[in-house]
Order: structure tokens, then sequence, then C-alpha cells
């Protein structure tokens, strides 16, 4: 490699790093020689890419296949309204490359596989995972360890986040803290979920911390540390992580050493998608059901989302019996009479429907795709969220 | 009495407390009160066998109980349990699946 060097532009535009004894300019170098992969443009990402542009590392990778919407804005903020539609590594390049033209961009379109994700890794020296489910999670962990590659960790939910460092040398990896991802239905759905939009900010700047402390090689990096952050009560813990000698990747007898089967292993039906996992019979289109209340027929209908759900869009005549007081409330609803359910998506109301025909509702039916293809098919006055 | 903090995912099925006081000798001894408390919680954190759930992390104070007496290590009055179970997000979006 050609002798790495600052031109005058960029002497100034790094000054308040230069003058820093920790960082000086072996410190601008080393940052300007790093590569760093980022999985995901999604809220971790977003301020990731921007304040590692920001830094001056040299050489930054982004993994990602999707394309901006309207609820990405809430806490994306590497993507603004007029990016809506565009692929999100173009108009996360767009952006970054603004604050720092100095900056190498090489984008990775593509889902992250067993497949390409030795090959995409090789070429950086820190991974930084922002992504946001579990089959990739393993995934990521995985090629670092085999790979020798920090693996800067970060994920959250609602008002919390989590982010340490794996697979460091000597450190443990993802796998000593969590052998085995929860199996699906387990762990709340996104759809219960949700996150507070500023939180990302918080955990993404951590990891953001960490890679640039890692470059550097200054301070004390977060390995062997789960740091966890409550927003909510501005507290934030640290727990200890230690290497488990029986870890199958990572530990003194790995039974892992080639990248395996992610879906798989994480028990996530290929291809899964909100309405098919549910496709069951007894389902009912929304065209149907409006069709129905048409002619006034006479059915119980019933809305098994949240309270607050409920305030944001409702179909009229519907009853709100959230799926959690289901077991408590079946007393209100007639086993005798038809019934349709619906939620946002069709898969709490599946979830519904399989509870009432155990309690004896044979005419209880699940409304296919919830309460977002009513309004793509019958109601399009009913906003999506 | 030790204290418990529940993590945002399980709260729903804790009263949506983030904080219980429970009793007991060991972490066993006051994860069974908490499951007691609020039944619940049982199958979030046990598997059939009566197991701890493998991505059901606990530490006593700063400390996973894996790499000590599991859950006979012993709890004082003064100590904090937490549970802490594995979460994915990124960037919750989606219904039922988490897209980016």
């Amino acid at each position: 490699m050609a002798e790495v060097t600052l031109s005058k532009d960029e002497i100034l535009r790094y000054s308040r790093h230069l003058i820093m004894p920790e960082v000086g300019m072996d410190g601008q170098l080393k940052l300007k020689k790093a590569r760093v992969l980022l999985v995901g443009a999604g809220g971790l990402g977003a301020p990731l890419g921007m304040y590692l542009a920001a830094a001056g590392i040299g050489k930054i990778g982004l993994v990602d296949f999707d394309v901006v919407d309207f609820t990405n804005l809430q806490r994306q903020i590497i993507h603004g309204t007029s990016d809506v539609g565009k692929r999100k590594i173009e108009s996360a390049f767009e952006k970054m490359a603004d604050i720092n033209p100095y900056v190498e961009l090489v984008g990775h379109e593509t889902a992250l596989s067993s497949d390409n994700a030795m090959e995409i890794f090789k070429d950086y020296d820190i991974i930084v995972d922002g992504t946001d489910n579990f089959p990739t999670r393993y995934l990521v962990n995985d090629a670092c360890v085999l790979l020798k590659k920090p693996n800067v960790y970060g994920s959250i939910f609602r008002f919390e986040g989590q982010a340490t460092v794996f697979a460091s040398e000597g450190g443990p990896c993802y796998r000593c803290l969590y052998p085995e991802p929860p199996p699906p239905g387990l762990v709340p759905s996104c759809a219960e979920g949700g996150v507070l939009g500023i939180l990302p900010g918080v955990i993404g700047l951590i990891q953001a911390t960490e890679t640039v402390k890692l470059i550097l090689g200054i301070g004390s990096p977060l390995v062997g540390r789960l740091m966890l952050y409550d927003a909510l009560n501005m507290k934030f813990r640290e727990l200890k992580l230690r290497k488990n000698p029986e870890c199958p990747v990572c530990g003194d007898h790995p039974t892992v050493t080639k990248l395996i089967d992610y879906v798989q292993f994480c028990g996530v039906p290929h291809q899964e998608g909100p309405a098919e996992a549910v496709a069951a019979s007894g389902d009912i289109e929304p065209k149907e059901v409006k069709a129905r209340l048409d002619r006034g027929d006479k059915f119980q209908f019933i809305d098994v989302r949240e309270p607050h759900e409920f305030q944001i869009c409702r179909i009229p005549g519907t009853t709100l019996i959230p799926l959690g007081e289901l077991p408590k409330r079946v007393g209100e609803l007639n086993p005798d009479v038809e019934l349709i359910a619906h939620c946002k998506s069709g898969v709490r109301s599946g979830k519904a429907v399989d509870f009432l025909k155990q309690a004896g509702f044979k005419n209880a039916r699940n409304m296919k795709g919830g309460i977002l293809a009513w309004s793509d098919k019958v109601d399009p006055s009913v906003p999506k969220y | 009495m030790a204290r418990i903090l529940i993590p945002t995912p399980l709260r729903q099925f804790a009263n949506k407390q983030d904080t219980v006081e429970v009793t007991g000798k060991t972490v066993g001894e006051a994860l069974t009160d908490l499951t007691a408390k609020f039944p619940d919680l049982k199958k979030n954190l046990y598997n059939d066998e009566g197991k701890l759930r493998s991505f059901v992390n606990v530490y006593l104070n700063d400390e996973d109980i894996r790499y000590m007496n599991k859950e006979a290590s012993p709890v004082a009055d003064s100590d904090t349990i937490s549970i802490v179970p594995s979460i994915a997000g990124g960037s919750a979006q989606a219904d039922g699946r988490c897209a980016r």
C-alpha cells in the first residue's frame, strides 16, 4: 500500500483531532487507513455512517438492500424526506460523501448470507452490527469469529439498548452471551415493539465510539462488558461478559467451524411474510368483510390490537379486545355467532382465532392482512402505521 | 428483600413493573418468588423441563450466574438480580417480521 498522508485540506478538516495528543497525526492516519463495514443502514447505521465518515475513516462499506420509506424517518437521520423511495445505500452515501468527500464508500447491495459474508468481510478490519434480526446477528458473529475480526454490537428495543464489542482477541463472542436465539413467537414481535426514535442514536454512537477507539488503540474497549442503556430512567449499567470455554464457535472445542444456515438455526420459516405466516383455512379477505358489513350480516367483529394502536386508526363497528386480555374477556363473546378478528397485519389475530377455536368458537375467522390490508383494499382513508 | 429488574420485553407479563421486590436466599428462590407473583412470566423464563431458557441470562449484580453457582447462588437483601434477554432490533419497524 502506498504511504498514506493527509492533504492540506484534510489537515484543516481534522484539526480538532490533530491537536489532541491521543489522536494526533498518527491517530488520524490510522483512521484514514482503517476499513470499517457497517451491516445495515437503519436506525443504528444512520448515526454510525455519518459520524464515522466525519471522523475520517478511510474506507466505509455498507451492506443494505432496502429502500427508504416514511416510517424510517422518525429515527434514521441519514435519510431525509426527499430520499423516500431511494435505495438506502444511495441515500446514505449521498449524505456521507457530503459530510466527508475524502472517505471511500463501498456499497454491498445484497442480503448478507452464509454464501457472501466471508467474501464481503475479508476486506474490512472491523465489522459493526446494526442489523435487526437474529439470523443476521448470529451470521455476523460467526463470520467475525472465523475471520478473527472485532464485531461492534448494538441492539435496541423500545427504550432500551445493549452494546458491546464481541470477538475481539481473547474476548467473548455473541454466542458466549446467548448460545441460542429465542424461538420465534416467544419474543414480542416488532408490532408490539416499536422504538424511541432517539434511542438508536445513543446506541449507534456508543458503537461508533468503540470503533474509533479500536482503530486508535486508546482507552479501554467495551470488550467483556455489556453496556445496558435505559432511556426512560436514564441509566447506564454494565454487566460482565465472560468467554465461554464451551462456546460452540469460539470455545476450546468449537463445533461450528464454518458458516451454517442461520435462518434455519433461528427457526424462522424461509421467506416469512406477515400474512403468509398465518395463512390458514378460515382466513377472510378484507373486501369480503366489507361486503358483509354493507349487507348487514350479523357477526362479531373484534380488534385484538393494543389500545394505543386503536387510537391511531380503527375500523368502524369493531370491539377492542387486546390479544393479551382475550382469555379473561372471552365471556363477552358468543361462541355461537360468527366472529371475525383483525389486528395490524394478521399475525396477532391469527393467534386470537387459534385461541378462540380451542375455546369452542367454531366460526372464528381471521381477517387477512389486518388493518393494513383494509387500508390498501377497502378504505384508503385509514392511515397505515 | 432483593430486587429483580424486569427488562422491557417482559414487563407486559409483570404488571408493567420494571422492578420487583422478591424474597429468597438464592437466585433460584428469588425467581420462584417472582414467577409466583407473576405466573405469566414462567413460560418466558423457563422451558418445559423447568430450566432457565438459554436466551435469557440472569445476573446477580454485574455477574452472570452461569459463572457463579447458577440458580443456587446466594442472594443478600442488598443485591440486584437482572434478567437480560436477547434483543435483535436495529430499527424495529414492520409488523410480525423485522424488516430493516
